[in-house]
This record gives structure tokens, sequence and C-alpha cells, in this order.
């Protein structure tokens, strides 16, 4: 008879002018009351000054187990760094 | 062929951990790991959750607003520090009614020490000083922990701590500078609160079982008995300066040793205490469920609601799409 709770991820911005930061968990029964629930967990010590919440099953995330063929073609392409060009010492600000 | 995969993974596995990286809920994880961590975890946060209800009791006896307001706060920190570690907890893939569950059914353990009755308010005072003191010392290393979720969970519930340490300590001192029938009651609270907080922080090295795998992954940076002379060092002249006398009358400085010589912990109370024959195990445990299934009306409540909720806002949109398609 009784239902459970659905689990919200929680993300906090802990001041203006930095990203919100996924901080934690929690379950509720909706998501207004996500919110007051995640405020009081986790932000007692006015830790922050916006809350995301988001129900957890609408998260997609990347596998681990593919985290090679996913992010390794970043790794050999170094002509995306600053460093990878050659400029003689003499060029300022650059 | 299976075995050797596993193998591999498992080495890989130790050697990432071995160079303090840290481990994620979707990477590949022993099943050791696994169940180690969610034992371990979850009864770190029943004991955050059944560690309120000692306090609990005294909330509305507190002898002034400063003093209430105090308490108020700390038991609800207790309750957050069970919220960060279930929600912790169940990255691992077990539900919070599982875990619930357990705890419940008794299937669980949680830390001994809520298992002793707070029989005045000078027992506030010894928690907050000798058992969230000797919880620091536990804790503070778990902060580094391998498991990512779990130290996250250590980081914010340390920070939170130490007013709780500070705020035992000060009642301990008000009362010890008290009347001397104050400076009585914070005596016979340290006298009943000393040996269980010793025992509070796991039995000898030599038979604690899961020591060394432990160590290994983190979830123990010291033993036990490294961890409770670090305790008792510290402890020691913070009594002197109460004015307080630990009822140990083996205690004394060891200048070989540079740490306090201390008389023999009767871990037959402790064993006796873990299996349920404590002084309050049925109490705790009692008034515990006994809320979880009171509150069942609420949460029903809740969901029922935020149905009603969901079901009107559907039909508001539904009703605009027929506006806007007959205009
Ligand atoms: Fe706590
Ligand atoms: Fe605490």
């Amino acid at each position: 008879m009784s239902k459970n709770w659905p689990l919200f991820e929680v993300f906090v911005r802990s001041k203006n002018g930095l990203e919100h930061r996924h901080c934690g968990s929690l379950h509720a029964a909706d998501a207004t009351m996500a919110l007051q629930n995640a405020r009081d967990v986790y932000t007692r010590r006015s830790e922050g000054v916006s809350i995301w919440v988001v129900e957890s099953k609408n998260i997609t995330a990347s596998n681990p187990e593919h985290s090679e063929e996913f992010f390794e073609p970043a790794a050999d392409k170094i002509y995306r760094h600053p460093t990878f060009y050659d400029l003689p010492d003499e060029v300022k600000h650059m | 062929m299976q075995d050797d995969k596993i193998k591999k993974l498992e080495e890989r596995f130790e050697a990432r951990i071995a160079a303090d990286e840290k481990i994620e809920p979707r990477d590949w994880m022993p099943e050791k790991y696994r169940k180690t961590h969610i034992r371990q975890m979850s009864q770190h946060a029943h004991s955050e959750i059944v560690g309120m209800l000692p306090e609990g009791n005294w909330i509305s006896r507190a002898p002034s607003l400063r003093r209430k307001v105090a308490l108020l706060a700390k038991v609800q920190d207790e309750a957050g520090h069970g919220l960060y570690l279930y929600s912790a907890c169940e990255t691992l893939g077990i539900s919070r009614e599982e875990l619930f569950e357990q705890l419940h059914t008794g299937k669980a353990k949680y830390s001994s020490i809520f298992n002793y009755p707070t029989l005045t308010w000078a027992d506030m005072g010894a928690i907050g000083w000798l058992v969230d003191g000797a919880a620091i010392i536990n804790q503070v290393p778990l902060c580094s922990t391998s498991y990512g979720p779990y130290a996250r969970a250590m980081v914010r519930v340390c920070k939170e701590e130490s007013f709780h340490q500070r705020q035992g300590f000060e009642i301990m001192m008000t009362l010890a500078n008290g009347s001397p029938e104050q400076k009585e009651m914070a005596q016979d609270a340290l006298n009943r609160w000393w040996w269980p907080s010793l025992m509070m922080l796991g039995p000898t090295d030599a038979e604690s079982v899961h020591t060394a795998q432990s160590m290994k992954w983190k979830l123990k940076r010291k033993t036990n008995d490294e961890l409770r002379q670090q305790f008792i060092d510290q402890t020691v002249p913070q009594a002197d300066l109460l004015g307080l006398t630990i009822p140990d009358p083996e205690l004394k400085w060891n200048e070989e040793r540079g740490h306090y010589d201390f008389g023999p912990i009767d871990w037959d109370e402790f064993w006796q205490v873990v299996k349920g024959h404590g002084p309050c195990n049925k109490e705790r445990l009692g008034a515990r469920v006994k809320a979880w299934e009171e509150g069942q009306w609420v949460r029903d409540a809740a969901v029922a609601y935020a149905e009603k909720q969901s079901n009107e806002r559907s039909l508001k949109r539904e009703e605009t799409v027929i506006q806007s398609k007959a205009s």
C-alpha cells in the first residue's frame, strides 16, 4: 500500500559566481519537498544560496567501464593545448 | 578464464587505492569491497540515527534556552549525518528500505554506546565531550578513505562535530564550576560514560577481525588501540582542567612511552551490550521502530499530496492545449 519516496540528487550553489555542485541525495515525496529537505539537510550553516534537485532516475551517466574509448580520444589531441605551438621567447603577451 | 579476468580487475583496483585514487559508485569494485562498505557505512548511519535518542530525551528539559537551542541543533545535525551516510550507502546499490529493515529487525548493528541511559542533565555534557570526542577521533581519518561518497560525507560530518564536542565540554565546565551538587553530577556522568567511551573505539587489535583488509582499503587508517590511546591522551588533560577525576586508578603518565597507561577494559560488558543485552538496547530499538511506524501515515499523506499536485498540473496542461486549439 505505502509507496516509497523517490530519490533526488541535490546540487548547491555556495555563493553567486560559483557553479552548483552535487552534494548528495535524499528521498522526498516530490520536488517541492525535496527542495525543503535539501535546505535542511545540506544548508544548515548557510552553505548555499541556491539549490537544484533532480530525480535521480532522470540522470544519464557515462559508464566508467567505457571510460577508455569515451575519453581517450582527447588524450592524443595535444594541438588543443597552447604549449603545442612553438613560438620564440621574444613574443610577449601570448 | 573468468577468474583470471577478475583477478586482473582486482589487482588494478587495489593499485588504484594504493595510489590514493578514489573509487566512485559506478566503478568496478570487488564484491567484498561493496559488502564491507555497505556494512560499515550503514552501521555508521544507524549510529547517528539511534544516537539522537539518548539526547532527544533531554531537549524538553534543558536548563536554559541557550542549552536547549544548542542541543536541538546538535541532535538535528546527527539526523543530517545519518542522512548523508544513508545516501552514500545507497550509491552502492542497497535501498533505504533495506537499510531500515536491517536496523529495525536488529540485523544491523549500531554503536554500543547508545545503549546506555542518560540519567541526568550532566550526561548531555559527558556525551558531547566524550562520545562526540571519541567519534571525532574515529571519523577524522575517514575523510581520506578510498570510497568517494563516504569520504565526502565524512568531511561534512567532521566539520559539524566540533561544535558538538565544545557544547558538551561547556556543559561540563559550567557544572564543574557550579555548586558541590552540580560538580558531583558532572563527576557522576564522567564515571558512567568514561569506560563505554573507551569501548566505543572498538575491540582491541588482537580481537579485531577486519583490521588488515580495512587498512588496505583506507576504511581504517589507525588501529582501534591507537585511536583509543589518542583519545585517552587528549582527554586526560581536559578532565584535569575541569577538576574532575577519571574513574581509572591505574591511569598514569608513562614517560617512556609518551602516553598514558590505563587500566583493563571490561570487554565482557562490551560484548554483552553488542549482543543486545545492554541497559537500553530494547528501549532504543523500540523507540526507533515506533517513530518509523507512527510516521507512516505522514509519509503516505505526502505521497498522496504529491500525486494530487502532479495530476492537477497535468490537467491544467491539457486544458491549456484544448484552449489554444480552440482559439
Ligand atoms: Fe554525528
Ligand atoms: Fe555529533
